[in-house]
């Protein structure tokens, strides 16, 4: 545990920054009061502006067991820490190429190298690039904190525009994916103003598994900076169940399977227009899908 | 203060270090403060631009992101790493070999990048060169050169070109400017202040209107330990207004009660640095009354709109107009009209420096070292608001992180200098990016409607163009931009029957000010619009309808103006024809061959531009002296920022005077020490100064001959203290010890002045605005998805018109760079008050934005400027904007009226154009 003893002074802020290198130091101390979970630290300091630093810092940067990808009979898992350069280097399967995609396009090369999953997760920006990815491969979080350890699909995790069931006691501590959900090829796209560094005026995930008949055995299709939390697009799943896999397949997608979605009007783009290229992005992802199959 | 101060050991560049630090400190604070290693740059503390990019155990990473504590035990590597015993990398060598730095603030961030990339892949592709870096934003460049400078760093180390006596201009030298800025050791205005300073930090309106009333100001001192003080209005023992055009003069340094912008300053509080550090700013004294604010001309000029300044009915600020012939007559005569209405929106600079400076007291007098584009400019300000005379100021501009017309305004000066004199303490300050972007100016937002009419045969018998212009909440450089707008608004073209007319309206926005073009991209997006479009409906080719009206010599502007020479449009516009159809044909082959998914387009537009100010006074002052050791010393205070002033002005004088050019030692912008080159802006420092410099050249040199008893034919060269003198029969060398020396400690000196020739303009704007005019025009090729509106540029063939290009890699650099601009005006830049004041929000073009550009370098010599040269600075970025929107017309048919062309907004008017819209 680093810098912990060393805070210690008298005074109302008795400890105003841990960097445990344990986990159960780290729970305990989470179990104990309110911090401010900082790792990659790629959405902390932006947020923090030029403000000083007041809150209690939890720096979880040195849980090492946190980082990494492994898998078991039942799950493909990523550890909270895992950064994005991580996954877009990984040799996860071809169920993954559309968060490997979407980790290639988080902020810059340096971002990628530091900002986390969890992070990502965590801070619930309705433009999140990791969302919709582990959307399509029914991801789940694995919350853990002093008491125990909860699972909770991602869907359910992130509630809002900044907003998660996470409880302030809790470490996001891993990302898993069921192997019944890895299966197939997938494919993602993010639509901005630029080539790099932007933020998503909208964005697509697409996970498509075949049978040997060359028809869609199962689906994952998610909409990201569509409405408050990117969200799985379940009418056009079940639109496109047995369906053939060829070039037809991206025209059975009409205007009708994205009108559970509520974009807004700001400045990168006006609600209409996000709704109108999502369901492009959602076509063209399915063709490089089926391209793959 | 030790409070939360941890003990950490980590490596840097290879050196153990130990050091007390708060733990969740930013490692660029931990590098820059506490190590002192200032090559590392902060532009915006959020990761948005890059610029302070260091490696962490090989990894690459921003520094403003990373806690202090995360780098225990860890081997971090920053851009004073990559010169090793003083010897420059091959990288850094390749970066001043393309031309790859010109301001050099986001240089170590993109060094840094390219270092790791180079390791693991020595010969990479453009390709992979743009993802390696991507994560850096430039202003200055466009990119393409730094992408050069990558890929031929495996290459063997070329020798730097060293042109002899006579030979500097036409040579593509390194920028003499150029070593500290690849090394990390060139003085940024945030890296230098003394040991000690305090620091101010602004309290700033947080409304776009609102009065304010502070509350207990002395307990506030009193009960905040390290506070020294607060500063107000009241504390300004001059004049609390300052202003760039002196008659105009109306921003203060303090808002009064009022504060008539979000971002406008109230007060100020001066500190210990590790205090104000720490401050938290809500927790001053001040409670603000948010009044109902006016945020467009529309609103601001309605009738019982309340007024931001009194005088300025209806709030209108001032009105430019010029006219000549009889448009109706020209109408009544076209046989084609186009017309439309264009909208653009602030600009903002988004120089990667923040605004940054530190000022010292030196008994009864101040100094200020900060980063401005016009020295001499910021001293007569300062005087006035410190209620001094202009010699008891001095402003000593450090190197300054590009500026584009923004840092020709007052800004962070006030704060400091009204400190360091009320405290009698050096005082520093940096801006944050959000204050850089809230509180300084901006290109103005336009509203424009044009009409062109034209004859069968393409002559156009008559245009009309009328803007309005948000020019924010103070004059600022308003007045110039109502002026040049309707100077420029023909374009290069010769329009007999003409009349423009621009109307600055003060608004509740940030001040509008100068920003590359002073007004002049936004007209000619509209015109160069209704060009194509009347080309179109007389079925002509854009290229040759522009050929068929371009101003010749001998014809009059549309103020009247006559010349005789160097009228450069029509050789730029030739030296386009091929690669016009070259274009044109590849487009039309793309077409053919792709279905109608994607729709390739091309567009052309021209661009002419007025060196220097309009109708004023404009002079340029430069000294060259020799001491009596044989150095030859240029003191040239043209501020250099990026575009390479320092080195452009010194080949100039270098061949006037006969000398090489790297045998002259430089003293740069200081105004105890540079005479008065005036401001870098309007695109005059290489016209105006460098004619100076020309002058004062050829001056010297008489002077020296003279001293030998020659004819002026003959010449001279210099060998430590001997200065030897050829003439046609006779060698004749001359001891310089033995010379009297002048308190300047020169044995021969030189000062010449420069003011260009113009006269003033009448109440039709007809009068010579400019002795000196540039000239270009610029082809874009792209592509359009036509499903999601997304514009791809392919490439952009610019030529222009330079008179005598002094330095072609420069000359590259301005246009590749101003290009740079035009797209992100174009496609996606676009300045809400309130809501983009960060570089995530507000987007500028990145490494994969900026498509090939082909430079045609266009000689057209002019009669008044250096050796035939003229401006070219703001030249550059007018023509790709409209150009874009041209190409995407011809793309798509649908023609873009709203800036910037973001996806949405292309995808709507592609829908308008197919008729498809319910």
């Amino acid at each position: 545990m680093l810098a912990y003893e060393q805070l210690d002074f008298a005074g109302d802020c008795v400890m105003n920054y841990a960097r445990p290198d344990g986990m159960e130091d780290a729970l305990n101390l989470l179990a104990d009061r309110s911090w401010v979970v900082l790792a990659g630290g790629t959405d902390f300091y932006p947020a923090q502006g030029d403000r000083p630093l007041t809150q209690p810092i939890m720096d979880i940067s040195a849980l090492e067991q946190l980082r990494g990808i492994r898998e078991d009979d039942e799950y493909w898992h990523i550890g909270g820490l895992t950064t994005w350069a991580d996954i877009a280097a990984s040799a996860l399967p071809p169920a993954f190429d559309a968060l490997k995609l979407a980790a290639r396009e988080v902020g810059s090369v340096q971002i990628q190298n530091a900002g986390t999953v969890a992070g990502n997760l965590c801070n619930a920006s309705p433009a999140a690039d990791g969302v919709p990815p582990l959307l399509v491969v029914d991801a789940e979080v694995e919350l853990r904190s002093a008491s125990g350890v909860r699972t909770l699909p991602l869907s359910e995790f992130i509630t809002g525009n900044r907003k998660t069931a996470r409880r302030r006691d809790e470490l996001l501590v891993s990302v898993r994916a069921p192997k019944a959900s890895c299966a197939g090829q997938s494919h993602f796209l993010k639509l901005g103003s630029r080539r790099y560094l932007v933020i998503s005026i909208a964005m697509a995930a697409v996970r498509l598994q075949a049978t040997d008949a060359a028809t869609v055995a199962s689906s994952g299709i998610a909409a990201g900076a569509c409405s408050e939390v990117a969200t799985r697009l379940p009418a056009l799943e079940a639109d496109i169940a047995g369906a053939a896999l060829d070039a037809s397949l991206p025209g059975r997608i009409g205007p009708v399977h994205f009108k559970d979605l509520s974009p807004i009007n700001d400045i990168r783009g006006t609600a209409d227009y996000r709704l109108e290229a999502v369901e492009e992005l959602v076509r063209r992802a399915i063709g490089c899908c089926v391209e793959k199959l | 203060m030790s409070r939360g101060l941890i003990d950490l050991d980590f490596t840097v560049n290879g050196k153990a270090v130990s050091l007390k630090a708060p733990p969740a400190e930013r490692l660029s604070e931990v590098l820059r403060n506490r190590l002192g290693l200032k090559g590392t740059k902060v532009g915006c503390d959020a990761g948005d631009c890059g610029a302070c990019s260091v490696r962490i155990d090989g990894i690459l990473t921003c520094a403003c992101m990373v806690a202090a504590a995360q780098t225990g035990g860890r081997n971090v590597t920053t851009v004073e790493a990559l010169a090793e015993n003083g010897q420059l990398s091959r990288l850094q060598d390749a970066f001043l070999e393309f031309g790859a730095a010109q301001c050099g603030i986001c240089t170590p961030g993109m060094l840094v990048s390219a270092a790791t990339l180079l390791e693991q892949s020595p010969a990479p592709s453009r390709e992979e060169v743009e993802d390696a870096l991507s994560g850096v934003l430039c202003r200055c460049t466009g990119y393409r050169k730094i992408v050069d400078a990558v890929m031929h760093a495996a290459e063997p180390r070329s020798t730097a070109e060293t042109p002899s006596a006579g030979d500097a201009i036409g040579a593509p030298i390194r920028r003499l400017d150029g070593e500290p800025k690849v090394t990390g050791r060139d003085v940024f205005a945030a890296d230098d202040a003394p040991d000690g300073a305090l620091v101010v930090r602004v309290i700033r309106s947080p409304h776009h209107h609102a009065g304010f009333t502070f509350g207990d100001l002395e307990a506030f001192v009193a009960e905040t330990p390290g506070i020294v003080g607060v500063l107000t209005a009241k504390d300004i023992p001059g004049e609390n207004r300052f202003g760039v055009i002196p008659p105009f003069a109306d921003q203060p340094a303090f808002a009064e009660d009022a504060c008539r912008f979000r971002g406008e300053a109230a007060a100020a509080i001066v500190g210990d640095a590790e205090v104000m550090t720490g401050l938290d700013l809500s927790t001053f004294p001040i409670e603000w009354h948010e009044r109902p604010a006016l945020l467009t001309p529309n609103a601001a000029q309605k009738e019982d709109a309340a007024r931001l300044h009194e005088g300025r009915d209806n709030n209108i600020l001032i009105k430019g107009r010029v006219a000549r012939g009889d448009i109706a007559q020209g109408f009544a005569d076209a046989d084609a009209v186009a017309e439309g209405q264009f909208e653009t929106p602030f600009v903002e600079h988004a120089y990667i420096e923040p605004e940054a400076g530190f000022a010292r007291r030196v008994g009864d007098r101040i100094e200020i070292h900060a980063c401005t584009q016009a020295p001499h400019m910021d001293r007569e300000a300062m005087a006035v608001v410190l209620g001094l005379a202009g010699d008891q100021v001095r402003i000593v501009p450090t190197a300054c992180g590009g500026g584009f017309g923004s840092k020709l305004d007052i800004s962070l000066q006030p704060y400091v200098a009204l400190a360091a004199w009320k405290f009698g303490r050096p005082v520093r300050i940096t801006y944050t990016r959000p204050e850089s972007m809230m509180s300084t100016t901006k290109r103005h937002p336009s509203e424009i409607t044009c009409r062109v009419g034209a004859a069968s045969d393409g002559r156009i018998t008559a245009f009309e163009l009328r803007g309005t212009f948000n020019t924010g909440a103070y004059a600022s450089w308003g007045p110039t931009v109502a002026n040049r707008v309707p100077v420029h608004g023909s374009g290069p073209y010769f329009i007999p029957n003409y009349e423009a007319e621009a109307t600055a309206v003060h608004t509740n926005c940030a001040p509008s000010g100068a920003f590359r073009g002073f007004g002049v991209p936004q007209g000619a997006i509209a015109q160069e619009a209704v060009f194509d479009d009347v080309a179109d409906r007389l079925g002509i080719d854009p290229l040759e309808f522009r050929l068929r009206n371009v101003l010749t010599n001998g014809q009059p502007t549309v103020t009247g103006q006559v010349f005789e020479k160097s009228v450069g449009i029509g050789a730029c516009l030739e030296a386009l024809r091929p690669h016009w159809s070259r274009a044109g044909k590849e487009a039309e082959e793309y077409n053919a061959a792709n279905g109608s998914g994607w729709r390739a387009g091309i567009g052309i537009a021209s661009c002419w531009y007025g060196c220097g100010n309009t109708s004023l006074p404009n002079p340029s002052t430069i000294k060259v002296g020799i001491t009596p050791d044989g150095g030859v010393r240029l003191h040239q205070g043209a501020a250099d920022i990026g575009q390479g002033a320092n080195t452009v002005i010194t080949q100039i004088c270098a061949d006037a005077l006969g000398v090489p050019v790297h045998d002259i030692e430089i003293l740069s912008a200081d105004t105890d020490i540079t005479p008065d080159c005036g401001k870098t802006s309007a695109s005059r420092q290489t016209f105006v100064t460098g004619k100076a410099a020309m002058l004062a050249g050829y001056d010297l040199k008489r002077r020296i001959l003279r001293h030998a008893n020659v004819s002026e034919h003959a010449s001279f060269s210099i060998g430590g203290s001997t200065l030897s003198v050829d003439d046609a029969d006779a060698t004749r060398t001359i001891d310089l010890r033995q010379l009297p020396v002048d308190p300047d400690g020169y044995v021969f000196v030189a000062l010449e002045t420069y003011d260009p020739p113009t006269r003033p303009l009448d109440e039709n704007g007809q009068g010579i605005p400019y002795a000196v005019f540039g000239y270009g025009a610029q082809i874009v090729e792209l592509r359009v998805d036509m499903a999601l509106g997304k514009v791809h540029l392919v490439k952009i063939t610019a030529a222009h018109d330079v008179g005598r290009a002094i330095n072609p890699v420069l000359v590259e650099g301005q246009i590749e760079g101003g290009c740079a601009q035009g797209i992100g005006m174009a496609l996606m830049e676009e300045y809400v008050p309130g809501r983009t004041e960060n570089l995530h929000d507000y987007l500028i073009p990145t490494f994969g934005d900026v498509p090939e550009i082909q430079s045609l370098i266009v000689e057209v010599e002019d009669e008044h400027g250096p050796f035939g040269a003229k401006g070219l600075g703001e030249h550059v970025l007018i023509p790709t904007a409209p150009a874009i929107l041209n190409a995407i017309r011809h793309a798509t048919g649908a023609r873009i009226r709203r800036l910037p062309a973001t996806p949405d907004r292309v995808r709507q008017a592609i829908r308008e154009a197919q008729g498809t819209n319910v």
